[in-house]
């Protein structure tokens, strides 16, 4: 009888979640997966539309100079702004944990720049990096000569600063919580036996800091992909070649309507994305199993 | 009591970098009350010809509202912008709440075969940046007739995988027993939902609409890709043309334009905050 009625239960759950899930399952069957299939099979097939080509489409974009720059760029990007934000959002986390005072006007001021519309900052970045801008005024000030910042090979470095200045709060929040996740006892134990400062940091702290050091690589690694705001509104679609990225590539090749290259590099970068992230999924997975 | 002699030290530090967030919202917001002759002295050389270097100075000598007045009075066309913003954000996080909600409730609560299956489906969506939908967005926008609307930017948004992953996240925390004791009393499964799973899992709903928001707000790929019309452009991609005459203007533009999301922020800083970490805790 009991068993029956849970039953019921079960069924109706399942009835009910079906419900539940149908307008957002149905919204991202026909918005985006629909659609996505479509984009990989064009991704083979020629620029009439009918003949499939092969991996003819994906040549095309590997011999093309913008796409190999752009390729060379985001990775150089990559490497060095997201291990960069680790660091410094982590170090900071570190110093701010020690219930500094302030904390909390600390936390908010760093948070502030994530939700600074892009448009906002641009007249700042112009005033600063502009040739004859403040940073220039700064360096003359210091006996060095004025640059063109923006439209040179310093531009990569300014784009590089835009990213640490927007996402640093938003890592230093996920280092906090990391960092708080850790017991105290942990701490104490390690100090009654004669664990210095430094010996707690490195067999306590960073061990543990795993899980934190996964989720802050994969959201700083999406996000990466949004520093093409800044770089578009303050320089447009052409803007110096060291920061030419694959965002650019992407965004003119839809310009022209290209659907072939788009569809091809799409298809790329989506099996690159996906297979980082589930590739530092496992490895953080195991790590986790070990300890 | 060695942490008590860092203390200065990290302190120090902590400063210098909250300075490098406050120095250029400070300038933005003296830029937008200093008088047009005093701007052309700091400014003729990056927005004219002079060629003279740049220059600041912590308070402007005389403050003024003129530029503010200026913009508010005189530029229709700021308005239109700042309402094509309104109209493509704020139906896009209702439509999230409401289709997210109920969505969330099932893949956090709700035991059904292939669940896990699902959760992973959105997750994979949250990943993939923009740039890898935008081909495949386009495809079905442009087929449903929609290039060149507000729908090309709130539909895929009202969909979005990012709000359901985080009311799920919220929802997951509400005791299950509280759900069955409400079965047992006869509750409905939408009745749960409503008296129970909303209520509790309000903060989530919360979160996710003050994260949906200032995305929504601060767009810029979706509506440079989809939007072809001056008349639509939303204040995220707008950016006056500025010259020497009419800085003063662009920087009120600027403060104005980010007002909506930081004051959001201020207000519902501890939602966004746990939206944050939920959006960083493991599946």
């Amino acid at each position: 009888m009991k068993r029956a009625a849970l039953d019921r239960m079960g069924k109706g759950e399942a009835r009910a979640a079906r419900a539940f899930l149908a307008p957002s399952l149905i919204g991202i069957f026909v918005l985006v997966l629909i659609p996505t299939a479509d984009v990989i099979r064009r991704s083979f097939l020629s620029a009439m539309g009918d003949q499939f080509v092969g991996l003819e489409n994906y040549k095309t974009i590997f011999g093309n100079a913008s796409f190999q720059l752009a390729v060379n760029n985001t990775v150089r990007f990559l490497l060095v702004c997201i291990p960069l934000l680790l660091l410094c959002s982590l170090a900071a986390a570190l110093l701010l944990y020690r219930r500094i005072r302030f904390q909390n006007l600390f936390r908010t001021t760093y948070l502030l720049p994530l939700v600074v519309p892009v448009t906002s900052v641009v007249m700042i970045i112009q005033t600063v990096f502009h040739k004859n801008g403040l940073l220039s005024a700064l360096s003359v000030a210091l006996g060095s000569t004025p640059q063109d910042w923006l439209n040179s090979e310093y531009a990569f470095w300014v784009l590089v600063l835009c990213y640490l200045w927007k996402y640093f709060g938003y890592n230093v929040i996920l280092w906090l919580a990391g960092l708080s996740a850790i017991p105290d006892s942990y701490y104490e134990a390690a100090r009654v036996d004669g664990a210095n400062e430094a010996q707690c940091f490195f067999h306590i702290t960073l061990p543990l800091l795993g899980t934190t050091l996964f989720i802050t690589s994969v959201l700083a690694l999406i996000n990466s992909f949004k520093v093409f705001r800044e770089a578009y509104l303050v320089a447009g679609r052409y803007p110096n070649n060291s920061i030419y990225m694959l965002q650019h590539v992407l965004s003119n090749w839809f310009t022209n309507l290209d659907m072939q290259k788009i569809s091809a590099a799409a298809v790329l970068l989506m099996i690159t994305i996906l297979a980082i992230v589930f590739v530092s999924m496992r490895v953080s997975d195991r790590r986790k199993e070990q300890s | 009591m060695k942490s008590k002699r860092l203390q200065p030290c990290s302190f120090v530090i902590l400063f210098l970098l909250a300075l490098l967030v406050w120095t250029p919202l400070w300038m933005l917001l003296t830029g937008a009350l200093t008088p047009t002759s005093e701007l052309r002295e700091h400014l003729s050389g990056v927005l004219g010809s002079s060629g003279e270097l740049a220059s600041w100075s912590l308070l402007p000598n005389r403050l003024t509202l003129q530029h503010v007045v200026e913009l508010l009075l005189d530029t229709p066309a700021f308005f239109r912008v700042f309402w094509n913003s309104c109209v493509q954000v704020l139906p896009a996080v209702a439509g999230q709440v409401l289709i997210g909600a109920p969505a969330a409730w099932a893949l956090s609560q709700l035991r059904f075969h292939g669940r896990n299956t699902v959760f992973r489906l959105y997750i994979v969506l949250m990943i993939l940046p923009f740039q890898v939908t935008m081909a495949s967005s386009y495809i079905v926008l442009n087929w449903l007739g929609l290039i060149d609307s507000p729908f090309a930017i709130l539909l895929p948004a009202a969909f979005s995988a990012f709000p359901v992953f985080i009311m799920t996240k919220f929802f997951a925390g509400i005791p299950r027993e509280m759900l069955e004791a409400a079965r047992m009393d006869g509750a409905s499964e939408w009745a749960v939902f409503f008296k129970i799973g909303l209520p509790l899992g309000l903060p989530g709903v919360l979160s996710a609409a003050l994260l949906g928001f200032v995305e929504g707000w601060n767009a810029v790929e979706q509506p440079i890709t989809f939007l072809k019309s001056a008349s639509l452009t939303p204040l995220s991609v707008f950016l006056p043309a500025t010259t020497v005459a009419n800085t003063g203007v662009s920087f009120v533009s600027a403060v104005i334009a980010l007002l909506p999301t930081v004051l959001i922020f201020l207000l519902g800083q501890q939602y966004l905050e746990q939206g944050i970490l939920a959006s960083g805790i493991k599946e």
